[in-house]
């Protein structure tokens, strides 16, 4: 094992926004789909903050702290919307609201 | 190798694996285990981050998204009150879609990180993840954009208590 | 006195009047029908004023129009002798007409339409003979058509009107055609389309013995005379079709269906002299070819149209036939290389036809509207001026001396002695028949006995429409010795001599073409005759028992109608059902269904896309991102 470079942080990335994308794709419960897309966040981080440290700028930590903030806030909404969807449709399965279908 | 190499590999692998556990979670369908699994992710995140001199970030980490936005996903989830997922049928063909597209971007991404070849050279900065640096750099810099969210953090709040209402009069 | 606004006062007064009329007094009779007579008396003292003043200076004045670089169309107005001597017949016997409308059509419920329909004639006639180039008469020549078809379809909800108001503006339309066809060849020919630089251009051309251009052009670029004939030719199709010479005189005997006032001006005194006018005006582009075939043509009408009138019981198709006849003399005339002697006709014509046609109008008014000759007689003791000037008008149409169609009939066949045997027999010929079949008018329908309950009850028609039919008669007596042949020889033939003063215009002729003379006279005394003979006391026509089948044939106008209608309508509507398949099928059916099918497939098969489901969506949206990045991040 080589000594630890910017690349295995932004691979580490890569592969998490990978898993994030994945669960988005294939999981049809709402709330586990809502969880993938935290972690597709999370993998924009990461890689934000070893940029920010291997490039000697700081911008990137601020980011990343703005990042946390308004996913903080798209969270509580998001979560806002699901409960009243459940509320309406009983259903927190992806399959059951497709009512936009042409 | 040193130690924080070390310690690189374990949390690397830890948040892989949590990971992979939260999206195809081999013990039940249940989206509790998901929401465990992805506590886990973010504390292991977290530690990632202190190796990265980001010793602000981890515990921003730990606190908000940790603390706040899982136990904020446990409340609903416990709201909702789900049985365990009925186990519809997988598309198979959605299942292998899917793989085929992500899997192409991920090599998409890594092929051309390891093309570019960025970390040979790039020696390690040395003053970096100071506390007191980056609130400068925030309360000076960064002020409007900082007022800016707590604007929208307020506006949020409304938002979700409005939607959350029972009956919207 | 600025004579410089007289000509475009002149001009553009009718339209103000019609376009007011139209707008604000519909409702309004008196109103309408002031403005309407109004505007078109002004404009005879305007024209009275030019023609003192322009006489002897021909002017021109004119405002750039069209600019487009190789051509460039001027808005003018021209006056010299011919325009001038034009502007006072149509302004003057206009004014009459109006006026005599004011009478006839008293009571009508469209009687505002009708002025307003008048004074757009009026604009457009003007227009026509004011011009002073090809597009500007083409577009005034195009407005007579539209305004002629207004009025002879006056009382539209008649079907036998409309038809005929469609069937002249057809049959126009033919002959503007060839006209336009023309236009286009000279305009290549010469690359201008003033009358005065074609004129300019063609006069430099040599001449040909028997009159008309031989060549134009250097040698090495000349164009051949075949080429400037078939241009003649062409402008000559729009003369045929304005003023129904055979093959297209099919329209004038069914545009007798306008009111009276209307065929007597648009009928005899203007619109159909338009072509002759026009053929006047051009007379520099004809060879010696189409000078020919004009006379030809000129001729045949005139026989035709005499034979025809012979057999008509109609009193306004008789009047019509006989029109024919006479624009078939002037045409004569200007093929003859005597275009003097076809505008004098055109002159003479214009006063004693429109007053035959107003005398008639006269007749149909006092006998409630009723048209046929045979239900007519003894109508001179109950209305005594309009027989009078009846007369007065028969005369002048036969050509007796020293009535003006004497002179001006006499003119042309002067010219046609001069020129062609066969033309000149002709002529007699059909001067014999036009005395003949007038007199045939004037016997059944004024003398002899009453042979129904109205005209037993008829009676003189209001003052209104009786002074008109008194200043026409002046007007055709003495209108072949006012100098009227003088003006039009000094424009044509400025070289030859003219007579002048009163009593050398009175044995002009005699003097000048005995032959022709005295056998115009001959043919008057013969036709009268025959005429006496027939019909003094006739109760029914003796002629078809007499002729049999010619008879028969006349009554029928020859069976043109009927041959026309099986031959080109028959052919028309082929085309115009092939044109629908086409354009029902190929068109519709099979390019915009492709279109149409096509866009309904591809749209179905976009729809598919919206599956309402949020991994669907989700997951092209990877595929998109997986695109671009590939794309992005190179291969």
């Amino acid at each position: 094992m080589t000594h630890v470079g910017l690349e295995h942080y932004l691979v580490v990335s890569a592969l998490l926004f990978a898993l994030g994308l994945l669960g988005v794709i294939t999981r049809r419960n709402l709330l586990v789909m809502y969880m993938s897309l935290e972690l597709m966040l999370n993998s924009a981080n990461l890689a934000l903050v070893s940029f920010s440290r291997f490039n000697d700028n700081l911008n990137g930590q601020v980011m990343v702290f703005f990042i946390i903030t308004v996913a903080a806030a798209e969270v509580a909404v998001g979560l806002a919307l699901i409960v009243a969807l459940y509320r309406k449709r009983q259903s927190a399965h992806v399959e059951d609201l497709t009512s936009m279908k042409y | 190798m040193g130690l924080p190499d070390i310690l690189f590999y374990v949390f690397a692998a830890l948040t892989l694996l949590c990971g992979v556990l939260v999206v195809a979670n081999p013990f039940g369908r249940n989206p509790i285990t998901s929401a465990m699994f992805l506590v886990l992710t973010i504390i292991s995140m977290a530690g990632l981050f202190v190796l990265l001199h980001a010793f602000f970030l981890a515990a921003v980490q730990v606190l908000v998204y940790a603390g706040a936005v899982m136990v904020l996903f446990l409340f609903v989830i416990m709201l909702l009150d789900l049985k365990e997922e009925e186990r519809r049928k997988i598309k198979l063909t959605g299942l292998i879609a899917g793989l085929a597209s992500v899997g192409a971007i991920v090599v998409i991404f890594v092929r051309s990180l390891l093309a570019t070849n960025p970390g040979k050279g790039l020696a390690e900065p040395q003053k970096v993840g100071d506390t007191a640096t980056l609130g400068k750099i925030l309360f000076t810099n960064y002020l409007l954009p900082f007022e800016i969210v707590s604007i929208l953090l307020l506006v949020a709040m409304v938002g979700v208590i409005l939607l959350s209402k029972k009956d919207l009069k | 006195m600025k004579y410089e606004v007289l000509p475009w006062v002149i001009l553009f007064l009718p339209l103000v009047a019609a376009g007011i009329i139209t707008l604000f007094t519909l409702k309004n009779e008196k109103v309408s029908a002031t403005l309407s007579v109004g505007a078109i008396v002004v404009g005879f003292l305007a024209t009275v004023l030019c023609f003192r003043a322009f006489r002897f200076s021909p002017q021109e004045f004119t405002t750039n129009w069209l600019d487009l670089g190789t051509l460039q169309v001027d808005f003018g107005l021209r006056l010299d002798p011919l325009s001038l001597m034009m502007l006072l017949i149509v302004t003057g016997v206009g004014s009459l007409i109006h006026i005599y409308s004011i009478g006839y059509m008293k009571g009508d419920p469209a009687f505002s339409r009708f002025f307003a329909c008048l004074s757009l004639f009026t604009f457009s006639m003007l227009g026509i003979v004011l011009a002073n180039n090809f597009l500007q008469m083409f577009i005034f020549w195009e407005l007579v058509g539209v305004s002629s078809y207004l009025l002879i379809g006056f009382w539209f909800e008649k079907a036998s009107a409309a038809d005929a108001a469609k069937k002249a503006f057809i049959t126009n339309r033919l002959g503007d055609f060839g006209f336009i066809l023309g236009i286009l060849m000279i305009f290549a020919i010469v690359g201008s389309l003033s009358f005065t630089t074609i004129e300019g251009e063609y006069t430099k051309a040599p001449l040909h013995p028997l009159g008309g251009i031989s060549s134009i052009g250097e040698d090495s670029n000349a164009i051949s005379v075949w080429g400037l004939s078939i241009a003649g030719l062409l402008i000559f199709c729009g003369a045929v079709g304005k003023s129904a010479q055979f093959p297209l005189h099919v329209w004038l005997p069914d545009a007798m269906e306008g009111p009276t006032p209307v065929s007597a001006l648009i009928h005899a005194a203007t619109m159909v002299a338009a072509g002759v006018y026009m053929l006047c005006r051009v007379f520099f582009i004809f060879t010696a070819f189409d000078l020919t075939v004009i006379a030809w043509i000129g001729g045949f009408t005139a026989l035709l149209a005499a034979l025809i009138a012979v057999q008509q019981n109609d009193i306004k198709r008789i009047l019509a036939y006989s029109t024919l006849s006479q624009l078939g003399y002037m045409v004569m005339g200007v093929g003859l290389a005597a275009p003097e002697a076809g505008m004098f006709h055109l002159t003479t014509h214009a006063f004693f036809k429109a007053l035959l046609f107003l005398g008639a109008g006269s007749v149909i008014h006092a006998m409630h509207h009723e048209q046929d000759i045979w239900k007519m007689g003894a109508l001179a003791k109950k209305m005594p001026v309009t027989y009078w000037t009846f007369m007065v008008g028969t005369l002048a149409l036969a050509g007796i001396w020293p009535m003006s169609g004497f002179f001006s009939k006499d003119a042309i066949l002067a010219a046609a002695h001069h020129h062609s045997a066969p033309l000149f027999v002709l002529g007699v010929s059909v001067a014999a028949l036009t005395t003949f079949y007038m007199f045939r008018l004037v016997f059944v329908a004024f003398l002899g006995s009453e042979r129904t309950h109205e005209a037993g009850h008829a009676h003189e028609s209001p003052g209104v429409m009786v002074w008109p039919l008194r200043i026409l008669a002046v007007a055709s007596i003495v209108g072949g010795v006012i100098g009227v042949e003088a003006l039009f020889g000094g424009m044509f033939k400025p070289n030859a001599e003219h007579a002048h003063g009163l009593s050398a215009q009175l044995v002009y002729p005699f003097k000048h073409a005995p032959v022709a003379a005295c056998s115009g006279l001959a043919a008057f005394a013969v036709g009268l005759f025959a005429a006496w003979k027939l019909y003094a006391n006739a109760k029914t026509d003796p002629l078809p028992a007499k002729l049999g089948w010619l008879s028969r044939a006349m009554a029928s106008r020859f069976y043109f109608d009927e041959i026309y209608e099986a031959t080109v309508i028959r052919a028309h509507d082929l085309i115009a059902t092939i044109a629908d398949w086409i354009d029902r099928w190929i068109v519709e059916g099979f390019c915009l269904g492709l279109v149409r099918g096509g866009t309904d497939l591809t749209g179905r098969a976009l729809r598919l896309v919206q599956t309402g489901n949020l991994q669907t969506y989700a997951f092209l949206f990877v595929l998109g991102v997986a695109v671009v990045l590939w794309f992005v991040l190179g291969k």
